[in-house]
């Protein structure tokens, strides 16, 4: 039995809307308890900052795609490659870290969990291998399902149950978290080198809509009661004037209620907002769209978000919506890299270099931060950089001294080479408003824990949650004025418990942890039609065989399985 | 009685076929029969029962011949020679399993070596001309599904991928290809006429060491412009026409092997062949992808990807950071210029398929050969550890040529005593482990 005292923090805790008090954190075992023995050990907090173990909701971290990135940009790791002197392996990469540097970077800056955002079934293995090479962090994958020829068709005819049916299957096949649906009916399209770039184009062949598929995935994942939402990455990523795509998208949502055993209210989760809150009709007379799309999200209580915040830096994209990558590839003329798996999904991969010189990309940033920023309950808005498609991960804490500091956002804005364009084609410059700890707390914690159905166990500080606790070097009455203060301050935890153990000392690594891979099991009723198609579709169209696409329990060591009985559904 | 295994994975060629059936003895320690596997495959599967295998290590004698050892000494010797040697050469890894490639890696980069793999003489000038301007592809299944135009360039997989042709290329059946071979078009290009070229629509025998120019004429023509009457042997008008054919695929795919990527100009070959993918994308959809040959090299790649972000030749040597660099840490140059201090082959056969000059480099160091066979390399090694044929004896994952990950199976106990790669190098790098707290060797 270890027992830990979290001594005279300040504590930020949304859960029990604790905002800053001086209060202990008592730790037994792998829990958070109302008290322990006289023999547990003390950890000084006094004028430091104590929250839950940050959650990432969003980021391609582990699989196909995102090792892609790795191996064929050699050129990101040649500054970006060392080893710290302790337990830890060699680190390296910049945009797309190993799995080593992924695993100890989130734990540096605070992170116990992490989620990979898209995992095509087929190469659902190498999500797992990877996953389980990753040290330190908590990790789940979400499948992508919006362009699966099983949906396709169960949906053109309207088959929630057996689409359903054929989304447990596959959670258990592959060892998933939840439904992610990307560019839906246009990663399809792209095997014939086509799009979908609005909710009503039709699906070649398969003679469906975007909206449809949208429409019935957040009716199925209803029906299973998932711990998650629908995670959407919606159609027209990236385009001048999709702010009407992606407001068409998130009305889909309207009526449509959350039912689920989790604590979760949202029935769709819309992710990278940043890229999907553009006006204009080219680039020349892009603006920002922020203010439109986070007004209709603040009415709407039955979705949440996440941000997507350029971090104005070299990076490498990557999305399972194909054509996009193709379109930027267009753009850029970077190397393009594609791949297109059968009946399920594509992906595509390119270098992106954000120049912080050209206005297009400079709005970019403006726009993810005023989506944070006009966030009435950040409970429903959640930061991220859509690592590494925005920025990597890793710039976290400049994106929170951006949010946090008004001074230092607009030392940033005022000194863009064409700040005059930014500053007239967004609104930043005149929201006065800053992030504060407690609400960073919500939109890093508690919120992502409550959107991902983990909120009974993560994201807060009560006694019976999970032990895992990020201590920062942040005195709340003497908030750090710079931003490098501020991001030195988040880069390095004074210390990270991670299920009760401390992991993270002084920013540096000195333990491994218990890492688990979190998956969802849900059981539905024995459903004929849909095994039958499940055989058929092995027989004539994989080029797998039935028997060879599970991916056994073995590829995740540690497994924390959540259950779900839709039998009754 | 005996019992069948179904959907076995064959552990030969990057083709990764998945529906094996494999007859097993009532014990569990007989293969009495493989269906389904080509010729070569099925071979892999019999090679388990061949008489004379060898079963427990055996070190090199003064005089030269092999004297029996125990894993434990074999082991001890190798963690040893691992932990003496500043630059070791850890080479091999395209037949084994990820999981042990991961624990050969931890192994590296403790006592700081070099881990190369196959493609380092295969398709590592594939990898650069990737490195150089990426690779618009697809999985296997797609070709089947929807391919209409088929190019082999350079490769002959009628005898190097046997049932690639029926499976995913030629012949089977899709989604959207219901007509089978009849809705395809089949292309062959090579200055040989091979035994692939007899299964194509149409053979274009280039002039030897041209493959560049042809790439390039095609992407010339494509965009309309002008060609001089032959290039590489072949016709302008059939170069615009075969251009304009690729054009008016609704789905085309180019598989190319060692033809491009080791005739002159090598990696500028594939990317050039990339090149011309990329062009074609504008007016349709097309992919290309390489003919990878070892089962696993492909994971090889991967796993190296995945832990220090290069897919070979990943040196380690310096202990604090990961280098790749082409020519400096690749195994032929680093035993040309007789830069390692030591050999640590796995389950790869670099005595058959490295230049002369850098094996005889290799055979003056300690060298220590993993494999479950006798092969070219065991016979001027050290030391032989016998194992485990991986995917015969042993599951563990592999990674098929358009990445898709599959695990395989065991159909059969190894003989007993005989450890898996996993246990062995479990079992070196603890013992390399215990060196290093004692201060070295």
């Amino acid at each position: 039995m270890s027992e830990y005292i979290i001594k005279n923090g300040r504590v930020f805790d949304p859960v029990q809307g604790i905002k800053g008090d001086k209060k202990d954190i008592f730790v037994r075992d792998d829990k958070i308890v109302d008290s322990v023995g006289s023999g547990a050990k003390i950890i000084d907090a006094r004028d430091k900052t104590v929250m839950a173990g940050a959650i990432e909701v969003h980021a391609h971290v582990a699989g196909p795609k995102v090792n892609a990135g790795r191996w064929y940009r050699p050129e990101d790791k040649h500054f970006d490659s060392h080893k710290t002197a302790g337990i830890t392996r060699i680190e390296g990469g910049k945009s797309i870290p190993t799995v080593f540097k992924t695993g100890y970077e989130y734990a540096r800056m605070g992170f116990t969990f992490a989620m990979e955002a898209a995992m095509p079934p087929l190469y659902a293995r190498h999500v797992h291998e990877e996953i389980h090479d990753t040290p330190i962090i908590d990790e789940a994958a979400l499948p992508v399902f919006g362009n699966n020829w099983f949906i396709l068709e169960y949906l053109k005819n309207q088959e929630i149950e057996n689409t359903a049916a054929y989304i447990a299957w596959i959670l258990n096949q592959t060892k998933g978290y939840g439904v992610k649906v990307v560019n839906p009916g246009g990663t399809e399209a792209w095997a014939w080198g086509l799009n979908c770039l609005s909710i009503h184009d039709p699906v070649p062949y398969f003679d469906i809509t975007p909206a449809e598929i949208i429409t019935g995935l957040m009716a199925a994942n209803e029906y299973l009661g998932l711990p998650h939402s629908m995670h959407l990455h919606q159609n027209n990523l990236g385009n001048p004037g999709n702010y009407t795509t992606t407001l068409e998208s998130l009305k889909l949502a309207e009526g449509v209620k959350a039912k689920n055993n989790f604590g979760r209210e949202q029935v769709l989760h819309s992710t990278h907002l940043q890229f999907h809150s553009y006006k204009g009709t080219n680039w020349g007379d892009f603006e920002s769209g922020a203010k439109e799309v986070m007004d209709y999200v603040n009415r709407q209580k039955n979705l949440t978000i996440d941000t997507g915040n350029v971090t104005l830096d070299e990076t490498t994209t990557m999305t399972a919506d194909g054509p996009f990558e193709h379109h930027l590839h267009g753009l850029n003329h970077l190397k393009w890299f594609n791949v297109d798996v059968e009946l399920e999904t594509a992906a595509g991969v390119v270098p992106f270099i954000y120049d912080p010189n050209n206005a297009v990309f400079a709005s970019q940033w403006a726009v993810g931060l005023e989506i944070a920023l006009y966030a009435n309950d950040p409970m429903r808005c959640f930061i991220t950089t859509d690592h590494p498609n925005a920025g990597p991960f890793t710039r976290y804490p400049r994106v929170y001294s951006w949010l946090m500091s008004k001074k230092v956002r607009d030392e940033r804005l005022n000194t863009f080479k064409k700040a005059d364009k930014v500053i007239s084609a967004t609104t930043l410059a005149n929201i006065d408003r800053e992030i504060t700890l407690y609400e960073l707390a919500a939109m890093t914690r508690a919120g992502p824990a409550k959107c991902l159905g983990l909120s009974k166990d993560y994201g807060g500080l009560k006694p019976g949650m999970n032990a895992d606790i990020a201590i920062y070097n942040i005195n709340p009455d003497k908030f750090p004025s710079t931003g490098p203060e501020i991001e030195k301050a988040f880069a390095h935890v004074a210390y990270l418990f991670k299920d009760g153990k401390i992991c993270v000392e002084d920013g540096r690594v000195v333990d491994m942890g218990h890492k688990k891979t979190f998956w969802v099991d849900a059981k539905v009723n024995a459903n004929k039609q849909v095994m039958h198609d499940v055989r058929e579709k092995f027989l004539r169209y994989y080029s797998v065989n039935e028997n060879n696409y599970s991916v056994p329990e073995s590829y995740a060591p540690h497994q924390h399985i959540i259950s779900v009985d839709a039998t009754q559904a | 009685m005996p019992k069948e295994v179904t959907d076995v994975i064959c552990p030969f060629c990057g083709t990764l076929c998945d529906d094996l059936i494999v007859t097993v003895s009532d014990d569990n320690k007989t293969i009495l029969g493989v269906k389904n596997a080509c010729a070569i495959g099925a071979e892999k599967f019999n090679h388990q029962r061949m008489p004379g295998r060898v079963k427990r290590p055996r070190m090199r004698q003064a005089d030269g011949s092999y004297k029996e050892i125990t894993y434990d000494e074999a082991i001890d010797w190798t963690a040893k020679m691992l932990v003496k040697s500043r630059k070791t050469l850890m080479y091999g890894w395209a037949s084994t399993s990820c999981q042990a490639m991961s624990i050969g890696h931890d192994i590296a980069e403790k006592v700081g070596a070099i881990v190369d793999n196959c493609a380092t003489v295969c398709h590592g000038s594939s990898l650069i001309a990737i490195e150089d301007v990426g690779v618009p592809s697809c999985t296997l299944g797609e070709v089947k599904n929807r391919a209409d135009r088929v190019i082999f360039w350079g490769c002959n997989p009628a005898h190097a991928h046997p049932r690639h042709m029926s499976r995913y290329s030629i012949f089977p059946r899709g989604f959207f290809t219901v007509k089978g071979h009849k809705g395809r078009k089949i292309y062959c290009v090579d200055c040989r006429y091979t035994d692939t070229a007899k299964c194509a629509d149409e053979f274009i025998q280039i002039q030897q060491g041209f493959d560049y120019e042809l790439l390039d004429a095609l992407r010339t023509a494509a965009r309309g412009e002008a060609l001089p009457d032959t290039v590489g042997g072949v016709p302008k008008e059939k170069i615009y026409e075969i251009a304009e054919d690729l054009k008016n695929a609704r789905f085309g795919v180019i598989f190319f092997g060692m033809g491009l990527t080791h005739t002159m100009g090598r990696n500028h070959n594939i990317d050039i062949a990339i090149n011309l993918t990329r062009d074609l994308n504008d007016y349709t959809k097309f992919a290309i992808m390489a003919m990878r040959g070892h089962w696993n090299v492909t994971g090889s790649g991967q796993v190296l990807g995945w832990q220090y972000g290069f897919p070979y030749a990943v040196d380690l040597s310096r202990r604090d950071q990961a280098r790749h660099q082409t020519g400096e840490t690749t195994s032929v140059d680093l035993l040309n210029r007789n830069e390692v201090e030591a050999c640590f082959y796995i389950a790869t056969d670099p005595g058959a398929h490295f230049p002369v000059n850098a094996m005889i480099s290799s055979s003056r160091k300690p060298t220590v050969t993993v494999d479950p066979h006798i092969n070219c390399t065991t016979e001027i090694s050290d030391i032989h550890i016998p194992v485990a044929l991986v995917g015969v004896e042993v599951g563990g994952c592999a990674y098929r040529m358009d990445n898709v990950p599959i695990e395989t199976r065991k159909v059969v106990d190894p003989p007993e005593g005989v450890l898996t790669d996993e246990e062995l190098l479990t079992k070196i790098n603890q013992r390399v482990d215990e060196l290093l707290a004692q201060g070295g060797a």
